[in-house]
């Protein structure tokens, strides 16, 4: 840091490129020039023509846009395509355009001379608009056209001092040199702001990239920013956001699926928060992701589903299968997919397209599958989730990553290093046991909430995702055919049971009948008895009567013949 | 060659000599040329003087980088030469009158 003494803040003049603003703080410094350097094919231009642009059609500035390399016509086709009508804007008189030649074949050189030239078309180019803008895009092609550099030094210095005499906020453009910003060091004469463009290929992948050299009287970001050119112009991805201090929800939010709800106790998992889903190949984590956006559209939310492995109208088909339609909120403009390959962009590009296509669509629901699609070096693929987590931690969205595991295996590296920055962690297992092989999931962790430890077995069915009644006995948790077959063993050793009681109930009671009829018949014969020894009784009284009777006769008859 | 038989006084050379302002460089890039077209072209010369401090459009049309610049125009190919014109064996080359001197110098 310079002991300079605070000073009042330059005054800055937005450039109206996303996140490029940020990292200046505001923007470029207003009448300073600006140098942008950097290898060809860096953007240079386009970053210079975008100032101007947007100076004219927002912020009510003019430009004027000297060309020393393209012609007019060739720069107005070239921007075309990010929807720049330059033609538009020279005949609103907006915009001055000026093709400056330098054919070093075409000029003769005799004697003294200055760039007067230059300095008179640059002013008549400034007058004629109004402008407040200017871009020099790239003027050291003068020094291919003109001998006497020491002349062309000197009068680029008197250059830049007439450009910040002007009041004119200008963007110079410069090409990359060797062990120099620019070819003839123009960061010796251009020293308020200096910018480097700069386009690295690692692995076939192309990433751009910026960073603020300098800029004088004033902070700056001061990394490396990535950013993006295409359909929609440049974005710059500005730093990973410094804090973690944001504003948290405690709304809940359902995952879709009831039996997972179940498990995370508190009903659903924390709006803004982040989620992970793991799984080998084949668990249905795309099918889970198409669960928890279906339930937000549901709710009415707006959705985005980028997917790296398959294509929207893919997905759309296959989670039908499972009862899914993810079509309808496609057609409500509720979801919307962003497919692209990832090996299309680099990391950081991928990065800063999601940024933009999230600022674009504004989602309170991002499903990202999966992440472990983006290869590279783990430090470089973390800090890319890294921010991907925290861009839409900052925004409040809720974010649903899958990640797909080449193991089956309870700990992989790159869950590890992701895991710290999940809120929740949900993991999806197939478990292969007795020729088959049946899906289970657990919930690792979920911040803020007490969770279920259980492993459920889930399955998919015409109507979603179904988490299954746990069978948990002394045999342990069972799944799939072994918990059907242990549940039916279970069953059937029951009705045995109930079998074997009712049978001997059974035995039980024909005893008794038996034993009671043996009592009947007892008693019947007893009965027979106690009849027997009755008659016997009268029988013994009739005879002793009759004896009795016969004693009498004859003491009777005696008597009489006595 | 072919000019010396032409009787009417055909242009040859077509030229515009952009200055700014009245500095003494534009003076001096003036007077070089006008005393170059007088010995070498006589009549054969349309030549223009351009003060751009004056005319700041013609600098754009005429592709004026460095002042003073002669612009010739005729005979093609269009040359753009830079400077206060005081070294006359340059000029007389990018005026392709080079061989001339030679010629009629005698």
């Amino acid at each position: 840091m310079p002991p300079e003494p605070a000073t009042t803040a330059p005054s800055k003049s937005a450039t109206g490129i996303a996140g490029f603003d940020e990292i200046l703080l505001g923007g470029l410094p207003t009448a300073r020039p600006t140098l942008i350097c950097g290898a060809a094919g860096c953007g240079k231009t386009l970053f210079a023509i975008t100032f101007l642009v947007n100076g004219a059609t927002r912020f009510g500035e003019s430009g004027v846009f000297m060309s020393f390399e393209e012609r007019a016509e060739d720069l107005a086709a070239n921007v075309a395509s990010l929807g720049y009508d330059l033609d538009g804007l020279v005949e609103a008189g907006k915009l001055a355009l000026d093709h400056v030649r330098v054919e070093r074949s075409e000029i003769e050189e005799t004697g003294q001379y200055d760039l007067e030239g230059l300095f008179v078309r640059l002013g008549y180019a400034v007058d004629s608009v109004g402008a407040k803008r200017v871009v020099l895009d790239t003027i050291e092609s003068l020094f291919s056209g003109f001998s006497d550099t020491a002349v062309l030094r000197a009068e680029l210095r008197r250059l830049f001092t007439w450009i910040k005499e002007r009041g004119l906020t200008a963007i110079i453009t410069g090409e990359r040199g060797e062990g120099l910003l620019t070819r003839h060091g123009l960061e010796e004469y251009i020293s308020d702001c200096v910018v480097l463009l700069d386009n690295r290929v690692i692995d076939q992948i192309m990433t751009r990239r910026l960073r603020v050299v300098k800029y004088r009287g004033s902070a700056h970001g001061t990394n490396e920013y990535p950013f993006l050119i295409d359909a929609a112009g440049i974005s710059v991805l500005p730093v990973t956001s410094s804090g973690i201090d944001r504003p948290v929800s405690n709304e809940i939010v359902s995952t879709g699926i009831a039996g997972l709800d179940a498990m995370l106790r508190n009903g659903g998992l924390y709006r803004g928060s982040s989620i992970l889903l793991s799984g080998v190949a084949g668990t249905g984590k795309t099918t889970i992701g198409s669960h928890f956006i279906d339930a937000a559209c549901r709710r009415g939310e707006r959705c985005m589903f980028f997917v790296f492995e398959e294509g929207a109208e893919e997905i759309c088909r296959n989670v039908l299968s499972v009862g899914i339609d993810l079509r309808r909120w496609a057609d409500a403009g509720l979801l919307r997919f962003e497919a692209a390959r990832p090996s299309l962009y680099g990391l950081e590009m991928h990065l800063a397209r999601m940024q933009r296509d999230v600022a674009e669509f504004q989602p309170s629901v991002v499903v990202v599958d999966p992440i472990s699609a983006f290869r590279g070096p783990i430090a470089e693929v973390h800090a890319t989730l890294l921010r991907m987590v925290d861009l839409l931690k900052s925004v409040g969205i809720t974010g649903l990553f899958t990640s797909l595991r080449t193991t089956g295996s309870l700990h992989d590296g790159t869950d590890q290093a992701l895991s710290s920055l999940m809120d929740s962690w949900i993991k999806l297992m197939d478990i292969e046991a007795n020729g088959e092989r049946n899906r289970v999931l657990y919930v690792i962790k979920s911040r803020g909430s007490s969770h279920s430890n259980q492993v459920r077995e889930y399955r998919m069915t015409d109507s979603g995702i179904e988490l299954i009644e746990p069978y948990i006995g002394p045999e342990g948790v069972l799944t799939g055919t072994a918990r059907i077959t242990q549940e039916a063993r279970e069953q059937a050793a029951a009705e045995r049971r109930q079998r074997d009681i009712e049978q001997r109930r059974r035995a039980s009671e024909r005893r008794q009948d038996a034993l009671e009829r043996q009592i009947a018949e007892l008693s019947a014969a007893l009965e027979a008895e106690h009849d027997e020894a009755r008659a016997l009784q009268l029988a013994d009284a009739a005879h002793d009567a009759g004896l009795s009777r016969d004693r009498s006769a004859i003491a009777a008859r005696r008597g009489g013949a006595e | 060659m072919i000019t010396a038989t032409e009787s009417p006084p055909e242009i040859t050379h077509r030229l515009r000599l952009i200055v700014a302002g009245s500095t003494i460089r534009s003076r001096r890039a003036i007077e070089n040329l006008r005393r170059v077209c007088k010995e070498h072209l006589g009549g054969h010369s349309d030549l223009e003087i351009i003060d751009i401090y004056q005319q700041p459009q013609f600098a754009k049309e005429y592709q004026v980088i460095a002042a003073p610049t002669l612009v010739k125009l005729l005979p093609l190919p269009v040359r753009r030469i830079v400077g206060d014109l005081s070294e006359e064996d340059r000029l007389l080359r990018a005026l392709d009158l080079a061989m001339l001197p030679a010629a009629g110098g005698a």
